[in-house]
């Protein structure tokens, strides 16, 4: 891949009904880089952006049209196809990315608004072959039917346990002056709630959650 | 999504000298404002970026009050242990919106400036005179059991979605600012949102060029402080009524009272006649009856919100009987 941003996927019958054979011919046909990360459809000038991004620990610096999301990034330029697009407006939690350990819709962010932050894909949880806790439970407990929104709700889980080991609370935490609310079931599927499964897999998220939350991290 | 210039603005005087560009901006945690952006409700033509600007202090104030940088996120400010043992409301009221996801991405200042939830709003194909001045309204006769029902004008009858804003309506907290001239101002929350009236898209009194720097709380009012949301699911939904309620009661009797409803109204809605009902007033469904008719006062539901009405009445009888059980 070259570093200005411009990756070479290999087109496939999904990816021309994912993007439009109209992007795939740009693909194809090796267009400059802009043609691929204007998301709309008019032809406006652009002035580009270089932004500089750590995502699962490698540095990547990219020149982008500033419209390009950290989602569309990840997925088109760093061809990290892990992070899902689901809704593209913040309300299914598909894209959840962890940004400088925090967990973030990756559609509603623009990759220029991230120069030299850290970004953890799904792509970056396991270490080398070592499949995370989180990533294990879920396979053990069958935390999902069709997988569409797995990625995401593991990087969700993944930031929810560090939110709650720091001791932040929830809308449905009793007492908020606690120091370290405990994590119930409500807790976690109120802390989990922007991380929606269609297929409804969720008694088996939590309880993949639950284990991992267990788990020595 | 329109084409934009980008520029990251790294101090309050550069982001004040970008904001004076033609269709300039300003982008903080970006989660309402590029979900506008892509369907085209949004079109500035330059976004100034202030997330390094360092706004994002909560400090203690001499008065022994609260001061919230404007880029303080919802998740930190929701979290912040004075906040949970001082100003509960506030982190109940943050705690109700949106996902943990979109709160570790929304600031203070943005949330201050969120735009209606109303899906005439959003359709770009509707006449909206938010959005397009002059175009009449799609939701005075069509889908509105999200709207209004007080403080609207035959222009417009979008609510208000903010929930950290209901709760700082209740905290009478004050919106700090700074232009392009270093000139410095308090807002009171009270005075920061507008009624549509004939201009339904301007939504604040906030002048051209001006930026949000902080919020700051006053001292924590006695009383029990409670946040109670109506929405259509437990979680992750905009209200359709909600009740921020500071009370201070004793021995069935109510001494004071502050209340701020949100789903209501364009704005973070308080009826003083209500609260000063209360004083001195018996904890009675009576009591209760009477001060939800005040804040009701002026109440006008447009078909399919009329059911607010009814709900408003229900909610605060129980944020009221809550609040003074001792």
């Amino acid at each position: 891949m070259d570093e200005s941003g411009h990756r070479r996927i290999r087109i496939t019958r999904r990816t021309v009904l994912e993007s439009g054979t109209v992007t795939a011919a740009f693909l194809l046909g090796g267009f400059p880089p802009f043609a691929l990360s204007a998301e709309g459809s008019d032809a406006e000038a652009v002035t580009p952006v270089s932004v500089e991004l750590r995502v699962n620990g490698q540095l990547h610096t990219l020149t982008l049209d500033p419209r390009t999301t950290l989602l569309d990034t990840l997925r088109e330029h760093l061809a990290l196809t892990g992070s899902k697009k689901g809704c593209d407006h913040g309300q299914c939690g598909a894209c959840t990315v962890l940004l400088d350990g925090r967990r973030i819709n990756s559609c509603l962010t623009l990759a220029a608004m991230h120069d030299g932050q850290d970004i953890t894909t799904i792509e970056g949880i396991a270490d080398g072959e070592k499949l995370d806790p989180l990533q294990a439970a879920f396979i053990e407990h069958d935390g999902f039917q069709c997988g569409y929104c797995t990625s995401g709700q593991i990087c969700s889980a993944m930031g929810m346990l560090s939110e709650s080991r720091a001791g932040a609370p929830s809308y449905v935490t009793e007492n908020l002056a606690e120091a370290q609310p405990a994590l119930t079931d409500a807790e976690i599927r109120e802390r989990m709630s922007g991380n929606i499964c269609r297929c409804a897999a969720y008694p088996n998220i939590l309880a993949a959650i639950k284990q991992a939350a267990g788990a020595p991290t | 999504m329109k084409a934009f210039t980008y520029e990251r603005a790294n101090s309050l005087t550069e982001a004040a000298a970008a904001l004076a560009k033609p269709g300039a901006k300003i982008i903080a945690g970006g989660t309402n404002l590029l979900d506008l952006m892509k369907l085209q409700v949004e079109r500035p033509a330059h976004l100034v970026d202030i997330n390094r600007i360092p706004l994002d202090k909560i400090e203690d104030t001499a008065e022994g009050g609260l001061r919230i940088g404007a880029m303080v996120r919802n998740s930190d400010l929701a979290a912040d242990q004075r906040v949970r043992q001082r100003y509960g409301v506030l982190s109940r009221a943050l705690l109700a919106g949106a996902s943990a996801q979109l709160r570790n991405k929304a600031t203070t200042g943005g949330n201050l400036l969120q735009r209606t939830r109303c899906y005439y709003f959003y359709d770009v194909t509707k006449p909206c005179n938010k959005r397009d001045p002059g175009s009449g309204c799609a939701a005075l006769g069509g889908f509105n059991r999200i709207h209004a029902i007080l403080g609207a004008s035959d222009q417009c009858i979008a609510v208000n979605p903010s929930d950290m804003a209901v709760a700082m309506r209740a905290l009478d907290a004050q919106v700090e600012t700074v232009d392009a001239n270093s000139m410095t101002r308090a807002i009171p929350i009270a005075e920061f949102h507008r009624l549509p009236r004939d201009t339904p898209q301007i939504e604040t009194t906030l002048k051209r060029g001006e930026i949000i720097t902080a919020v700051t709380l006053p001292p924590p009012p006695i009383g029990k402080q409670i946040y109670r949301k109506v929405r259509d699911r437990a979680s992750y939904a905009f209200a359709l009524v909600s009740v921020a309620a500071i009370v201070d009661a004793a021995d069935g009797k109510v001494r004071s009272a502050r209340l701020a409803f949100g789903g209501l109204a364009p704005k973070p809605w308080r009826v003083a006649p209500a609260e000063e009902r209360l004083i001195g007033a018996p904890a009675s469904e009576q009591t209760f009856d009477a001060v939800a008719s005040d804040v009701l006062d002026g109440a006008r539901g447009h078909g399919g919100n009329d059911f607010k009405i009814t709900l408003t009445r229900r909610t605060l009888r129980a944020v009221l009987t809550e609040a003074s059980l001792t």
